[in-house]
């Protein structure tokens, strides 16, 4: 646990050392998730040990979303003012993205996939 | 008795535990309540303890920086599980090879579709220019979202928001828009969600199938690593020229 939580924290701050030392665009975490995934091609598997650390710590990805959603309450004025544009944009936005990408993929299946199916 | 307790209470109030215990008490209020309605997505948890957190430090009149300097130590959490995300995605490289071309297709349209018409129906119906670059990172997971917000210049903690919400819409609605295009493929169905509703979406379609929910994980995985490449470089594109 706590040495598949400190490799965690020492490729996140290899992402951020990564990030800002470059000037890069990219989050630091997310510099040290690609970071962390060419680690496990070269290592060809992921320890079990780290294995459980990262599934606890997905099990419970969502209660991470929670202080920084209370931060609504800094922006309840804008919420209010602006609710409609933002509303219709949302709803329909994520119906469209669903529907764009489900499109999309099934078709470039059917068109890619039939030869190591034959 | 009165004035004791408001010592303690004023004592309390100033400390970092108070903020960091409330919010896991009541995440865990709120996931039990989901767990009983059989993971309903109407139920989520985050919008639920997120409510409920945001009346008690109303009605306590807690301001919410006092509040953070508790619960930063879960939203801190966010960066090594972001990192973390790399686990789950290492089984599915070789599934995902064989896909590659539809998967990159789909990703490629999904990810511009989610952007473009998030921020081109709130500018259409004239929201303002920090809420457009707020909303349009909204379909990616909110660590990474809240990542790109900054970078381009929105409100990250208003992008926080946008992401849930978008989350939650994505979960009660993809199911209907799939049935209704007649996508039977787990793999289709996996993947749209995570593409459109990020990690929310890939909690929904592991209930679904293993397929599913892999294929969620790596549309979240990759639609997170792309936009966090693409928004920066197309504003830097968009202010240079």
């Amino acid at each position: 646990m706590l040495g598949s939580l400190t490799i965690l924290l020492v490729f996140q701050l290899a992402g951020e050392a990564i990030s800002h030392g470059l000037g890069l665009p990219v989050p630091g975490p997310v510099i040290g998730f690609i970071l962390l995934l060419g680690a496990l091609l070269i290592r060809r598997g992921v320890p079990e040990e780290l294995r459980t650390t990262a599934t606890g710590l997905l099990t419970h990805f969502s209660l991470m979303f929670v202080p920084a959603g209370v931060g609504v309450m800094v922006h309840l004025s804008r919420l209010r003012d602006e609710w409609l544009p933002i509303t219709v944009a949302l709803v329909l936005s994520t119906l469209l993205t669903v529907a764009c990408t489900a499109l999309v993929m099934s078709w470039l299946m059917r068109r890619f996939s039939h030869k190591e199916e034959a | 008795m009165t004035p004791r307790l408001s010592d303690i209470w004023v004592y309390l109030s100033t400390t970092p535990l108070l903020g960091l215990t409330v919010t896991l008490l009541v995440y865990q209020g709120a996931f039990w309540i989901y767990k009983r309605a059989n993971f309903n997505p109407l139920l989520n948890p985050v919008p639920i303890s997120v409510a409920v957190l945001v009346l008690i430090l109303t009605v306590t009149s807690t301001p919410y920086q006092t509040y953070f300097d508790g619960a930063q130590f879960v939203h801190f959490l966010l960066g090594p599980a972001t990192v973390a995300l790399a686990v789950p995605l290492y089984p599915q490289l070789g599934k995902l090879r064989r896909a590659v071309i539809p998967v990159i297709g789909a990703l490629l349209v999904g990810g511009v579709v989610a952007a473009g018409s998030a921020v081109g129906i709130a500018w259409l119906l004239g929201a303002s220019n920090t809420t457009l670059l707020s909303i349009a990172p909204k379909s990616v997971t909110a660590p990474i979202a809240m990542g790109i917000s900054e970078k381009i210049g929105g409100l990250p903690s208003l992008t926080a928001v946008l992401v849930m919400v978008t989350g939650v819409i994505g979960v009660i609605s993809a199911k209907y828009v799939l049935n209704f295009l007649k996508i039977g493929d787990h793999a289709v169905r996996g993947f749209s969600i995570g593409v459109a509703a990020h990690g929310m979406g890939i909690a929904r379609a592991f209930q679904v199938s293993e397929e599913a929910g892999a294929f969620a994980g790596v549309a979240m995985a990759l639609t997170a690593l792309a936009s966090s490449i693409l928004f920066p470089l197309l504003l830097w594109l968009f202010t240079r020229y």
